[in-house]
């Protein structure tokens, strides 16, 4: 099993036509069972087709096309149209958008997240790459070309969550190469306020049975990785995790960004060092080296499911 | 971008909310000239986007308006915290009775905003959160249904304060929380809000700052501000080297290959994308490597700005060779790279294979990169060698050069 989407997945790329959606919708259409990648929408072009996928002006008659509810929609708009485009998709049923676009204010993100919840959809993003099964369907720009993305991602037990979208594909080829494949892999995306975060989507991994670990890219800025900590603690989570804090120099230079606009560092709880403790306090081991990872889950995995003594804090395996 | 106190002033002023009638001057004399406008003693504050200004005497009170003049030169020359002063700020010494806070910031767990109350103004709030918790309000606000008098008003209660001071205090926290709103901000401060013998309330400082993303649309406030699209208001200037790297960036807009960061090591980096760059940039370091920039390359850069961005790295002086290195690419192109950090030894007449200390970027048109590479004699690695590895070899090289 997977997370969020599977083979039977379908979605929409809103901004379609641009050079690099396009791209964007051949490596989808190519990767693993082929995505049904059902429609595209840029406005004032109706009427196309990019690599067979027929072009709308609006959301609502693509899914009139459709014939019934699409279930995802990729953005790929520029920033100041991006809102504009996931309430579009919202308020025409859509139920996962994942938005690719970068340099979107935050009080835009917010806005969009809220309606989102409001309607029970979810959002992955802003500034990511999107959402991959390995051998099954990608939805976004995630591993690049299909045969790029077969290269680094098979399919496995451990969950990938990375606030990296390079790192994701990065972290899941030494997993790959170690004989570790990937259940799913998210990039969520390198901004301050970001639709689906570490905690969030704990709960989906949890559910799934195919997941027996998760590996996670942090980095310095923002309260993601404390709340992840908290639902760690809170939840008595079944599944290991590893982290790999990137940005570790940061701590250094407080008030200045790097990597992602995200990684601002505002407060002392925001730091590499401040973060890898906290982790750690939950239980979570943090690599110094990705190439550590691998041994680290397997050996985190092995311990949960080998030892009763571990059952309490693990609150049962089902591995 | 954060705002100097004067700026973040006259933005709460516009907003409705009360201010004191201070004055803003680069200029001793004309400080003279407020004073004596104000009438009666004053408080001349150094304008600089750094804290601690109390303490490093940038603020001065003055009973007289030649004391404030002679007060304003002295200021306008103190350097605090590496910051020469933007001016000063002549100010009427309000009669406070009491000092209050009011502040508006971002919840990026709960992605809304939060408005905070006290009654006990005129120290860091986390201080007060800390020793008087009870006296901190907070409230999250809607991003999309409507802000309403009533959300200020449960915030302020809930300190303790009522009477005519809520009254009075509702439509100030409420401003500042469109204020914030409206105009993109991070953090919008008031602290201390005076209240004055009167029973009114007034701002007396202000903090704003404004998101990087959103100046676009606040364009006609940041003219009238007087706020210049090249001031970038980061915790220290931008250095000679950390321009040149933007105009690289900005000669097409293909990709990403910029955001240059100016260190003083001798180990000269080319690396990319966002996280790849920070792990490559602690990678460097934790072999003992001295980094000469950061930066990132990413988003499928032009030949010519890959080539642009390494020539940058290896004419800055103290730089012996240069690394690199990318996390797996997808959409960049690694024969693109290849070809551009070549050319860039090439014309600046070096022997590329001497140079570039190591090749490390796995991924799309790989085969094509490395059979450049292979042509010039570049020493280059592919995903199964590690980030950290590739790090290591190259701090390798160029402490192995330098002996």
């Amino acid at each position: 099993m997977s997370i969020l989407i599977d083979a039977d997945t379908t979605f929409i790329v809103q901004g379609i036509t641009g050079r690099e959606a396009v791209n964007l919708a051949r490596e989808c259409l190519d990767y693993g069972v082929g995505a049904k990648v059902v429609g595209g929408v840029t406005p004032g072009r109706l009427g196309r087709e990019v690599h067979g996928v027929p072009v709308f002006d609006t959301v609502a008659q693509a899914v009139a096309h459709h014939g019934s509810a699409i279930y995802g929609s990729v953005v790929t708009v520029p920033p100041a149209f991006t809102k504009d485009a996931v309430f579009e998709a919202i308020e025409n049923g859509v139920q996962l958008i994942v938005i690719v676009t970068e340099r979107i204010p935050r009080r835009d993100v917010a806005e969009m997240v809220e309606l989102a919840t409001l309607r029970g959809a979810r959002i992955i993003g802003p500034n990511c790459l999107g959402i991959i099964v390995p051998d099954v369907i990608k939805m976004g720009g995630i591993g690049g070309p299909a045969k790029n993305a077969a290269q680094a991602y098979t399919p496995g037990p451990i969950g990938v969550i990375s606030r990296s979208g390079g790192m994701t594909t990065e972290m899941s080829s030494t997993l790959s190469a170690a004989g570790l494949g990937q259940s799913t892999a998210v990039s969520i995306g390198g901004d301050a306020i970001i639709g689906s975060t570490y905690a969030e989507l704990m709960p989906l991994f949890e559910a799934d049975e195919q997941t027996q670990g998760i590996v996670i890219y942090t980095e310095p800025g923002g309260r993601m990785e404390a709340e992840l900590a908290r639902w760690v603690t809170e939840n008595r989570s079944r599944l290991p995790i590893v982290a790999f804090m990137a940005g570790r120099f940061m701590d250094e230079m407080p008030g200045m960004s790097f990597g992602h606009a995200g990684t601002i560092v505002e407060g002392k709880e925001d730091t590499a060092s401040e973060k890898i403790t906290r982790l750690a306090q939950a239980g979570i081991s943090v690599a110094e080296r990705i190439e550590d990872i691998p041994e680290m889950i397997r050996s985190a995995i092995a311990e949960r499911s080998g030892t009763p003594a571990g059952a309490g804090a693990a609150g049962g395996s089902q591995v | 971008m954060r705002f100097f106190e004067y700026e973040a002033r006259e933005v709460v002023k516009r907003a409705g909310i009360p201010v004191t009638d201070f004055g803003f001057t680069t200029d001793a004399g004309e400080a003279r000239e407020i004073a004596q406008r104000i009438g009666g003693p004053t408080v001349i504050k150094s304008q600089v986007l750094t804290g601690g200004r109390m303490k490093a005497g940038g603020v001065k009170f003055a009973e007289t308006p030649e004391e404030a003049e002679a007060h304003a030169r002295e200021i306008l020359q103190l350097e605090i915290g590496g910051h020469m002063p933007r001016g000063v700020l002549v100010d009427p010494r309000a009669e406070v009775e009491q000092e209050y806070y009011a502040g508006i910031v971002w919840d990026g767990t709960r992605k809304q905003p939060v408005m905070i109350f006290s009654p006990v103004g005129g120290i860091d709030i986390e201080q007060v959160a800390e020793e008087q918790p009870d006296k901190v309000g907070r409230r999250h606000f809607s991003n999309i249904l409507p802000l309403s008098d009533f959300q200020a008003k449960e915030v302020i209660a809930s300190t303790g304060v009522t009477g005519s001071a809520l009254n009075r205090l509702v439509p100030i926290l409420t401003r500042l929380a469109k204020l914030f709103v409206e105009n993109d901000m991070i953090l919008a401060e008031i602290n201390p809000l005076g209240r004055l013998a009167d029973g009114s309330f007034v701002a007396l400082d202000a903090h704003m700052d404004m998101e990087n993303e959103a100046r676009g649309r606040h364009k006609r406030l940041l003219t009238e501000l007087g706020v210049g699209e090249e001031e970038t208001r980061q915790a220290r200037e931008a250095t000679p080297f950390e321009l040149a790297g933007e105009q690289v960036d900005a000669q097409d807009h293909r990709g990403v290959a910029g955001n240059v960061t100016e260190f003083d090591g001798n180990l000269g980096l080319v690396i990319g994308a966002g996280g790849g760059s920070l792990t490559l940039f602690d990678a460097v370091r934790a072999h003992g490597g001295k980094p000469a920039n950061y930066c990132e390359i990413g988003g499928n850069p032009s030949v010519a700005k890959a080539c642009g961005l390494a020539k940058l790295v290896l004419q800055k002086p103290g730089v012996d060779k240069i690394a690199v290195m990318m996390s797996i690419v997808s959409n960049t192109r690694v024969d693109i790279v290849a070809r551009g950090v070549i050319k860039a030894c090439l014309e600046l007449g070096y022997d590329p294979a001497e140079k570039i200390a190591i090749f490390r970027i796995p991924g799309a048109w790989e085969e094509e990169g490395f059979k450049i590479l292979e042509k010039y004699g570049v020493e280059y690695a592919d995903r199964s060698v590690s980030l950290n590895e590739a790090a290591s070899r190259a701090v390798e090289k160029i402490e192995g050069a330098a002996v």
